[in-house]
């Protein structure tokens, strides 16, 4: 049970210029095991927000179905919460009014909402900071009251889109480690978009590779690295630098078609 | 602790040194008006001196007659104001989130917008008398638009992901309004009722010229028609030191109520 399943899911935009259609996601169909760490990857403009937005309920595909928990998903929901790429905290909210946001939602009394904040809070490692406002704390703690965010209403996924893009690579690497023990702490759903090969290797149990417009599933790359990761097979285990070597060479051609449309696009503009 | 009074003081009598450098060139042009009239080269009867101005003040002053036009006027500002702050943010956040029923509403808008306050007066008059239900009305009326404009560009301008970060969560109507919309808003909310105060404040004084019996309009209109020019300038003076402290108080309640589009925790 928990399960996501999407089915044969197309994605349609209509363009502006002379009416012209985008294919942004083309016909992709994959299942997410519930307590399962999927990574995303692939070019930039490939469909990998639009397949996440799709999961998440924010908008429909334009063929095909996302099942979750056995319904079909037609609206978003707190079972699948999205972590947004700039975090998409409210500036206006303290971190724990921040936190406890999702607990009003579910209908909490106060009481327990309180509780849980503070749980959280204790959790991401933010204590002392619950009255600070977002503008005030560093990104890796506005990614850390991201994540207690959408823990605390208990979700069954969590879908994150390119959690980690607007930190520095030492936050970086350091918030993947964290994510990681908190997936294992809770095993709950993770499906991760990124566009940095190391990360989806140290992070997931698959990594998808999606194809440069239109998106399409290029291949589905399972990860056989025991866990718990320790952070150094970054750098050290042979088959992390196997993955690396695969994931790289596979995701080059993908990368060039971006870049020649990209150059193409100048040249015309 | 010594040393701390002390830097107190010390500071202090820097923010005071500093005050008065900002208001110097103010300061020059009090004494050289002063000066002017001392020497003739100013007529005194047009351009009443400061120090006359100023015993003007004090005589209204002592006979308590300024302090009860100030009550009026601001009085009355206060209620046509809050008036028009809650129906403009209401209405506002209604038509920026129903935008099918904007269509409808906002050539209505856009047509009494433009229409000076000053041409209300006369129908003001009609339909209320005089006294203070025409300045309400008429103080409404220059406070509703800044207010709604701001509010409205206020609610259209909330951030995407806050209200898909909302949804998300599944938060109810009630919840998302009250929790995502009006906080996202409130800054531009602020910002209206800053500027509608002052409107509200420069209509009071224009209704009180023709429809009322009382208030610093009034005086300042009795004044000119005993032609006493001292007591009209007192009135203004007044008027603008009133509006002053009127916008100081809303910058203030601006820093209050968002603490988080501030910096200093």
């Amino acid at each position: 049970m928990g399960d996501i399943l999407v089915r044969n899911v197309s994605k349609t935009f209509e363009g502006g210029a002379l009416h012209s259609k985008v294919v942004a996601v083309d016909n992709v169909s994959c299942e997410i095991a519930q307590g399962e760490f999927l990574c995303i990857i692939g070019p930039s403009g490939c469909g990998k927000t639009t397949l996440l937005h799709m999961l998440a309920g924010f908008t429909g595909p334009s063929s095909g179905e996302v099942v979750s928990d056995g319904k079909v998903v037609t609206q978003p929901g707190p079972e699948r919460i999205v972590m947004f790429q700039e975090y998409g905290l409210f500036p206006w909210m303290t971190v724990a009014e921040n936190i406890e946001f999702g607990l009003e939602a579910k209908g909490l009394p106060r009481e327990e909402r309180r509780s849980l904040v503070a749980h959280y809070v204790n959790l991401v490692g933010l204590t002392g900071f619950e009255n600070r406002y977002p503008r005030h704390i560093s990104g890796g703690m506005k990614q850390r009251v991201s994540i207690a965010r959408a823990l605390a209403p208990d979700p069954q996924a969590i879908l994150m889109d390119e959690p980690f893009a607007a930190l520095d690579s030492l936050t970086r690497d350091v918030m993947q480690e964290e994510i990681l023990s908190i997936w294992g702490a809770t095993k709950k759903t993770f499906v991760l978009i990124t566009h940095n090969i190391d990360e989806a290797i140290f992070l997931g149990d698959r990594v998808l590779v999606m194809t440069h417009r239109p998106g399409r599933i290029k291949e589905m790359l399972k990860i056989e690295l025991p866990r718990p990761r320790d952070a150094s097979i970054r750098s050290s285990d042979r088959q992390f630098l196997q993955y690396r070597e695969h994931l790289a060479n596979s995701l080059r051609k993908e990368v060039r078609s971006f870049v020649d449309e990209e150059s193409n696009a100048g040249h015309r503009g | 602790m010594r040393g701390i009074v002390v830097r107190r003081a010390y500071s202090a009598l820097v923010a005071l040194a500093r005050g008065i450098e900002q208001w110097s060139l103010v300061i020059l042009m009090i004494v050289l008006w002063e000066l002017g009239v001392r020497f003739a080269w100013i007529d005194g009867n047009l351009f009443p001196p400061p120090s006359k101005i100023f015993q003007a003040l004090i005589d209204l002053a002592k006979l308590g007659l300024l302090w009860k036009d100030i009550v009026a006027s601001v009085w009355r500002v206060v209620i046509g104001f809050l008036i028009a702050t809650v129906c403009a943010v209401s209405l506002a956040t209604l038509l920026a989130r129903w935008r099918r029923l904007a269509r409808y509403v906002m050539p209505i808008i856009e047509i009494i917008r433009p229409i000076s306050v000053i041409a209300w007066i006369p129908i003001a008059i009609l339909w209320f008398g005089l006294g203070d239900k025409p300045a309400w009305f008429i103080i409404f009326l220059g406070s509703f638009f800044p207010i709604f404009t701001n509010t409205y560009l206020g609610i259209r301008s909330v951030e995407p992901i806050h209200v898909q970060a909302a949804q998300c969560f599944g938060a109810g109507r009630l919840l998302f309004v009250r929790k995502v919309l009006l906080p996202s808003a409130l800054p531009y909310i602020l910002a209206g009722m800053r500027v509608g105060l002052g409107v509200g404040w420069m209509c009071v004084i224009a209704a009180e010229l023709i429809a009322a019996t009382s208030g610093l309009g009034y005086m300042i209109q009795t004044a000119r028609v005993l032609i006493e020019t001292e007591k009209v300038l007192a009135g203004m003076i007044t008027i603008g030191v009133i509006g002053l402290a009127m916008n100081h108080l809303m910058l203030l309640l601006e820093r209050k109520l968002t603490p988080w589009s501030h910096h200093a925790v």
